[in-house]
């Protein structure tokens, strides 16, 4: 380990070489190392797979200690690395940077301790997000971030991206719920955020490190808040002629005072697909909203009284109410599985991810549709209605000449819509590659240099993850990913927002 | 309080830029420090007032250049929490900015200025039947900017998270002059870093806010609390630990100890009627042999009312596992036994705690104090000194931040190179 650093690599010199490869199987054993040409192509991509990377190496560390001697070769060296969880990732966080290696926290996935009466699970970074609620499901426990990828995505990769999901509304995100963090610095020297307790004395690096997509370093163990399972959960379907008059009830819902689990939105496109691929039996319509309400049966029940009347009052045709599992199970399939049915409907589509305040839902929802129409570009809109989260599907077929750069422009033009009414340029995905020009669209210069003060905190080398999140330049716009099915998704096994 | 001392910035031998001070923000708007404006004990030079952000950016660079220490303040209630600063110079009051600037209630959320004090802006809040899900110390006074500077959320937190997931976005002045937005308006936001997190509990270390964006909830439609008496330290953590494992959906759960009396379990619910009347009646079950009695929501005035006729008695602030506080409440039990010190506590079912200790003698209490927190941190948490009696030996306020420090201390020097802000006032030193 006593090799001397390299100041700067030739333009042919390749930054990782067999010394180097040499040095990695050492920490990591033979089977810890990929470096062949066609395992490296699993890792070039994440969940969006419109931009690729091919790595120098992958790394697969079984324990803290290997990330860090593995982070402290990078260092010693400057190699750029980034670290990846279940890549499902929609923003290209976990693209690997050519000249570094990828560091795969797929290994470390051992749920390391429950603790039921304190409410809190210990997790290493490779376990996936649902296994965490299956293990205390039988104590009657949750865990309540949810993204739609949850059967695959892993708790590494949400505590980098803030992970939401459907029911962020009431129950908040991956940071709500991240009591503690055990953390490999990009110098690989290891530190403790936050613990099994609140408010630990000092600043809330907790925070600022959860969210920052990979770029101040590699949790490698992570104290989880868990929530008990309500006592009644309902959910209400409700069929309107359009989304703004879906939207109106969402107001109403909002100004009664009642805070819902959920507010979810389809357009009839986003139903047509839904309907094509998994069948939910929704109501062909033009504006679908789903309401959940949880919490004790006898407020749930009153509650759910108001949302009907609410519902029947702004139009609403159909309205039904799932009370059992099964039947809730069906209407969130339908839901959770309408990005990858698109593809259904649609040879190439982009998704998108930007948040407004709920308020100008109508008025964007109304100039999506003038874009959509002036470019020739359908638009399938699937919304979380209670926070403004709005998720346009970009459908084209860039078989057709000129459709794929137009597809890019209206996507772009939406998030330049969402920065112009206040809102923001991601409300889950991340920023990652694909929306880091976009940045300085939504922050001033002085915004963004305050955060790069953080990121020269954590990271000075700036080795880690280092071409995501802040803009390179300022002067070109960017291309927007298309959307492809992941192959897990093509296959069943898992869902995405 | 502690006898004030004056400290000063005479170390850079730069001239003091009041002239420029008053430029900024108008001569009427600096003024000397008078007697109450002592920071912990440490007597400022002067109080500037800056009627705007930018005012306040200007000035604060200008202080930073010529060397000069800077002490945020709003409404000035908690400003005897933290150490006390190395050097004093000017006080840099959010008093005049004071605007709820936004509040857009349908979309539930608001953009105030951080010298708003808490009670004003849920009062307009309020009008639109909605509130910001906090309820600190002295909301009358206290304004958003020192609340979240000091991270004072209270009983409502339990229910609905506490100021790290009500603030969705803020405004920082920098020592440079930078004025730096990070957030926004909307809930959900993941674009950057979330410098919010950062700020709060700083104390005014990084930098100084000068506005905040917060989610609001509605107002609730009817609110109910009860009480009842636990049989002792142990059967009052279970009876929290039982409540917290239930399926109500409470909206305070906190116990009242003092001493060797019986402790009292208060429980706040809040709902519609129907709602309500199950979840009481299932309360009533849970608590049972205990009896449930309705009590007024004065209760969960009982940590604020920790600091009456506080002048000789010291106030802590301890973290632990939720299921860990009656063993915390046992060994300060035996602690302050000992050394013939009387206490009273509130804690709330996060396993969030204030220790009220008194006694005759000043150097007793202290002896509880640094006997104590060693303990809690044997048990995985933490204890912070609040207030302390004048005549007390010093104290460290903060106590250990573990491996993370240096980490810490990097991001304060990104911020604030030259340490202008509250220089020594907080953790190790910062």
């Amino acid at each position: 380990m006593g090799a001397a650093p390299r100041k700067a690599a030739e333009p042919n010199q390749k930054l990782v070489d067999a010394r180097l490869l040499q040095e990695f199987r050492a920490i990591c054993g033979d089977s810890g190392l990929i470096t062949s040409q066609e395992e490296l192509k699993t890792y070039e991509c994440d969940g969006l797979t419109n931009f690729r990377v091919l790595p120098q190496a992958v790394l697969l560390p079984g324990s803290t200690e290997q990330v860090q001697a593995i982070v402290r070769v990078c260092h010693r060296e400057r190699i750029p690395f980034v670290a990846r969880g279940s890549g499902t990732g929609l923003s290209g966080g976990a693209l690997p940077v050519k000249d570094g290696v990828v560091i795969s926290l797929a290994r470390m996935n051992r749920i390391l301790e429950v603790d039921l009466l304190n409410a809190q699970v210990v997790v290493e970074p490779g376990v996936f997000n649902l296994e965490v609620t299956e293990r205390v499901a039988s104590h009657g426990f949750f865990y309540a971030p949810d993204p739609s990828s949850q059967s695959v995505c892993s708790i590494g990769g949400n505590v980098a991206e803030n992970s939401g999901g459907a029911h962020c509304l009431k129950y908040g995100f991956t940071t709500t719920h991240v009591l503690g963090l055990e953390v490999v610095l990009p110098d690989g020297s290891l530190a403790h955020m936050g613990g099994r307790t609140l408010d630990t004395p000092g600043y809330d690096l907790t925070g600022v490190f959860v969210g920052s997509e990979g770029t101040l370093g590699i949790a490698t163990k992570i104290t989880l808040r868990i929530v008990k399972r309500p006592e009644c959960v309902q959910t209400l379907l409700a069929a309107f002629g359009s989304t703004s008059e879906a939207g109106v009830s969402v107001s109403d819902i909002i100004a009664a005072g009642m805070l819902p689990a959920a507010i979810e939105m389809m357009d009839n496109l986003a139903i047509e697909a839904a309907e094509a691929a998994v069948h939910a039996n929704y109501p062909d319509c033009g504006g679908l909203l789903l309401v959940e309400l949880d919490g004790p049966t006898a407020e749930v029940e009153a509650l759910m009284q108001q949302v009907d009347e609410i519902c029947r009052r702004c139009g609403a045709g159909e309205i039904r109410v799932a009370q059992t599992e099964a039947e809730r199970a069906v209407v969130w399939k339908g839901r959770k599985s309408a990005f990858a049915a698109v593809g259904r409907i649609s040879p190439n589509y982009i998704v998108q991810d930007g948040v407004i305040p709920r308020t100008a839902l109508p008025r964007i929802m109304t100039e999506i549709e003038r874009l959509s129409t002036q470019a020739g570009i359908r638009v399938a809109n699937v919304f979380h209605a209670g926070d403004g989260n709005l998720h346009p599907l970009v459908l084209y077929d860039r078989r057709i000449e000129g459709q794929e750069h137009a597809a890019e422009a209206l996507a772009n033009r939406i998030l330049e819509l969402c920065i112009e009414a206040g809102g923001s340029i991601t409300g889950e995905h991340g920023v990652g590659e694909e929306k880091k020009m976009m940045m300085s669209k939504m922050y001033a210069e002085p915004d963004l240099e305050t955060m790069h003060r953080v990121r020269c905190a954590f990271d000075p080398e700036q080795i880690s993850n280092p071409t995501k999140v802040f803009p390179r330049t300022r002067l070109c716009g960017e291309k927007p990913g298309e959307y492809r099915p992941h192959p897990l998704e093509t296959a069943g096994i898992a869902e995405r927002f | 309080m502690a006898p004030s001392r004056s400290a000063s910035a005479a170390v850079t031998g730069i001239p003091a830029p009041w002239d420029d001070l008053r430029a900024i923000a108008g001569a009427e708007h600096l003024r000397v420090a008078g007697l109450g404006d002592d920071v912990a004990g440490v007597q400022p030079q002067m109080i500037l007032e800056p009627g705007s952000e930018t005012e306040l950016a200007a000035a604060l660079r200008c202080a930073d250049g010529t060397g000069l220490s800077v002490l945020p303040r709003g409404g000035g209630t908690k400003t005897g929490w933290g150490n006390p600063p190395v050097r004093a110079d000017l006080v840099l009051s959010t008093a005049r900015l004071n605007r709820v600037i936004e509040h857009a209630w349908a979309d539930l959320t608001v953009s105030v200025e951080a010298g708003c004090t808490i009670q004003k802006l849920q009062n307009v809040l309020a009008e639109n039947g909605q509130h910001i899900a906090v309820d600190p110390l002295w909301p009358e006074l206290a304004t958003v900017g020192g609340v979240l500077s000091t991270n004072d959320s209270g009983t409502l937190r339990i229910r609905y998270g506490a100021l790290r997931d009500l603030l969705i976005g803020v405004t920082i002045a920098l020592p440079d002059g930078t004025l730096a937005s990070s957030g926004g308006k909307v809930v959900k936001n993941v674009a950057g870093y979330d410098l919010p997190k950062l700020v709060i509990g700083a104390l005014g270390t990084l930098g100084v806010i000068t506005r905040a964006n917060f989610r609001l909830h509605p107002l609730p439609r009817n609110v109910r609390s009860f009480t009842f008496a636990a049989r002792g330290l142990d059967d009052a953590n279970r009876m929290m630990l039982a409540i917290q494992d239930s399926r109500l959906a409470h909206t305070g759960l906190q116990a009242r100890f003092a001493g060797r009396v019986a402790p009292a379990v208060d429980v706040r619910f809040e709902g519609t009627d129907a709602g309500l009347a199950a979840q009481e009646k299932a309360l009533r079950k849970l608590a049972a042999p205990a009896i449930v009695t309705a009590t007024s929501d004065a209760v969960w005035q009982a940590r604020q009312e920790l600091w009456s006729s506080a002048d000789s008695a010291a106030i802590g602030k301890f973290s632990v596992l939720q299921a860990s506080v009656a063993k915390t409440c046992d060994r300060i039990n035996h602690l302050a036994d000992s050394q013939g010190v009387r206490w009273s506590a509130v804690v709330q079912g996060t396993g969030l705690g204030w220790l009220r200790a008194e006694a005759s003698t000043a150097s007793a209490i202290h002896q509880v104090l640094q006997s104590l927190r060693p303990e809690i941190e044997q048990l995985g948490g933490s204890f912070l000194v609040l207030h302390r009696p004048a005549v007390m030996p010093a104290i460290d306020a903060w106590g250990n931040s573990g491996d993370a420090f240096p980490l810490m201390l990097s991001v304060k020097r990104q911020f604030d190179p030259r340490g202008a802000l509250n220089p020594g006032r907080f953790i190790g030193g910062i």
